[in-house]
């Protein structure tokens, strides 16, 4: 079983060298690249099935044993990650297809466009399966190095302008993580996640403390955190929909993964648990407040996409069983979930020419489909019940309650604070651009949208439902990562079965 | 390095500090080409530093000496892994730059749309207001059906 382990890895990046080859036929380069992101998803489900039942699956790979080699992981978190990604990208592979010589092709040779999109997949899937910090920084450079060509895509003024800022962005918090990884390598002479585990807890309290909060500067760069977060909504919107879509499903996620990771594995003593939470709150009071004040559809999409890594962070910063499968649980629906939004809003950029809020109105009524596509996602993000935004939320806000203490309450109060100003906002673009009298900003609007693009949201959509009417089995199975999270043996044990050496 | 295994020579130590600093200080520069200098200087000094992490010696190949006295070869391998990876963006990061300059003329990294909104509202002494939605159709001039006075909010208001 653990031979499929490298599967996910190394057939984007196979993929990547084929469609690159093979540039000169689109229609080869598409079905490759389907067909790779397809059998990633279908060895994701299976790892996830292994992981659940027989515990985690380990590889070393080339057989080199653990303390030197590099060792694959996933257990039920990374298993879990893995499927809900591969998904996603697979939905957004998809609806680019769909969109095909519109966005991308006009301004940009196609040719890029499929390699650069697998090496970020495999980027992607190989951070979350890494079992050492140096593969996982690899992991981190790949899907970066990848972004930093989608998000310049064409090289149009507006993105090399904005770009620049995201790529400088990511570099430093690059650099910031790789001393860390070497000071962390100076002080333990491992980078091995399991061995480190051990070595950690035999430091001195200051120097890991140290450590730990180098790396946190690191992932939270990476993740959007509030006051590192700054770069995201002026880089974000200007990249092609799909790719803003895929950035705003994972790329954050990859660095609330890294922290979920390190903070549960590496430094379980809640010596940092009081400055996440405040960072949780004040990460979702400004990002949404920043959404309030947005007017256009994709910059307030990717404020939200701020605000609510708060809750993530909250759950981590919990560090309960609760807490964290409350956490997980959310980091999979907000992936399903930003992601559908951004496409809806490409989808609304196609049908009406523009996502600049002052420019539209009345899309419920010349686009019922679209109105649809948006309302539930919407809904959804905003934690309406019975949505799965809405358990993952009441997940968060329990396990807050029960943490007890001045300032879990007070951020269970500014997470409800959000909820409802997240609900505000939804409701404001669905006023403005569904509901007034209708407007486009276009004189020659796309009448019909492509089936493809409509359908690959569609089918996001629907993964949101399934999220939510699977709510119980999935909290099963993110209570049980969660317990093997804070437990932490069950990763050791599966990394050295013959003890840690 | 010490021949003894001694930990890190002070000058090493202090060559990195000197390395961060400096690439530190040119990345709050505006232009592109000198942030590309200070990410440069940046990566040197933490690449620098991740070689002071390891044990100091004679060159790891097994039959060419005594076992304990060689260098750790664990921070060596991944140091020429950084290398490459910094090497790979200085190069994309040359070629935005580059990029800029073709474009418009310099390679500045600019203030954000939203900063350069704020103080255009400034200058115009104008107060924000996004909110759109007001308490039905007639109250707010802009649910009204579109007219030629919104020309000018698309003009003033656009994307730069």
């Amino acid at each position: 079983m653990n031979r499929l382990l490298p599967l996910p890895v190394v057939v984007p990046l196979l993929g990547a060298a084929l469609t690159l080859v093979l540039g000169r036929w689109p229609r080869l380069q598409r079905g490759i690249s389907v067909a790779g992101l397809t059998t990633t998803l279908a060895v994701a489900v299976v790892l996830l099935v292994e992981a659940y039942r027989h515990g985690p699956v380990v590889l070393a790979v080339g057989a080199w044993p653990p303390p030197v080699g590099i060792v694959l992981v996933a257990d039920q978190l990374a298993a879990l990650m893995l499927v809900v990604s591969s998904a996603v990208t697979l939905c957004v592979l998809l609806y680019s297809i769909g969109q095909g010589q519109g966005d991308v092709g006009e301004s940009a040779p196609v040719t890029i466009y499929h390699p650069t999109y697998l090496v970020l997949t495999a980027g992607v899937t190989n951070a979350f399966l890494a079992g050492d910090l140096f593969n996982l920084f690899v992991g981190f450079e790949i899907l970066l190095a990848a972004s930093f060509v989608l998000i310049t895509l064409g090289g149009t003024e507006v993105r090399i302008r904005t770009g620049s800022t995201y790529v400088v962005v990511s570099i430093v918090s690059s650099m910031l993580f790789l001393a860390a990884v070497g000071l962390v390598y100076a002080a333990t002479g491992t980078l091995n996640l399991a061995q480190l585990a051990t070595r950690l807890d035999a430091l001195p309290d200051d120097v890991r403390l140290a450590l730990q909060l180098m790396l946190l500067l690191a992932f939270g760069v990476k993740a959007a955190i509030f006051p590192l977060s700054a770069w995201l909504p002026d880089s974000y919107p200007t990249a092609p929909a799909p790719v803003t879509a895929v950035f705003a499903g994972l790329l954050t996620k990859v660095g609330v993964y890294a922290v979920i990771r390190t903070e549960t594995l590496l430094f379980p003593d809640r010596q940092v648990a009081p400055l996440l939470m405040v960072v949780a709150g004040l990460t979702m009071l400004i990002g949404i407040l920043g959404a309030v004040a947005q007017s256009d559809m994709k910059r307030l999409f990717s404020f939200t996409l701020v605000s609510h890594i708060g809750y993530m962070i909250f759950g981590v910063a919990l560090s309960s069983v609760a807490g964290l499968s409350g956490a997980i649980f959310y980091v999979v629906h907000h992936i399903t979930i930003q992601t559908t939004l951004f496409l809806v809003a490409g989808l609304v950029e196609v049908r009406a020419g523009s996502t600049d809020l002052r420019l539209l109105g009345g899309l419920a009524r010349l686009a019922p489909l679209l109105g649809v596509l948006f309302f539930v996602p919407a809904m959804n993000l905003a934690g309406v019940p019975p949505f799965s935004g809405f358990l993952g939320k009441l997940g968060l806000l329990q396990a807050g309650v029960a943490a007890g203490g001045a300032l879990p309450i007070a951020l269970v109060a500014a997470g409800a604070a959000t909820s409802l100003l997240t609900l505000y906002v939804a409701s404001r673009v669905w006023n403005i651009a569904f509901w007034r009298s209708p407007r486009l900003a276009t004189d020659e609007p796309a009448v019909r949208l492509p089936a493809l693009m409509v359908g690959a949201t569609a089918a996001l959509v629907a993964l949101g439902l399934v999220l939510t009417v699977a709510g119980g089995p999935l909290f099963d199975v993110t209570a049980d990562a969660a317990e093997d999270l804070r437990a932490r043996t069950p990763y050791i044990r599966a990394v050295f079965p013959g003890g840690t050496p | 390095m010490t021949g003894g295994g001694a930990g890190p020579t002070l000058v090493l130590v202090i060559i990195v500090g000197v390395l961060v600093g400096c690439g530190v200080n040119l990345l709050l520069e505006r232009s592109l080409t000198r942030i590309l200098l200070g990410i440069i200087l940046l990566g040197n000094g933490v690449n620098l530093l991740i070689m002071l992490g390891g044990r100091p010696g004679v060159a790891p190949v097994v039959g060419t000496g005594p076992v304990d006295q060689m260098s750790d070869a664990l921070p060596q391998a991944m140091v020429l892994t950084s290398i490459v990876i910094t090497f790979g963006l200085t190069a994309f990061l040359l070629a935005i730059g580059y990029r800029s300059w073709y474009l418009t003329g310099d390679d500045e990294v600019p203030d954000d749309i939203e900063d350069r909104q704020i103080v255009r509202r400034a200058e115009r002494d104008e107060a924000a207001t996004a909110d759109l939605g007001g308490e039905g159709a007639d109250a707010d001039p802009e649910q009204v059906d579109p007219e030629p006075a919104r020309r000018r909010l698309r003009r003033g208001d656009g994307v730069e």
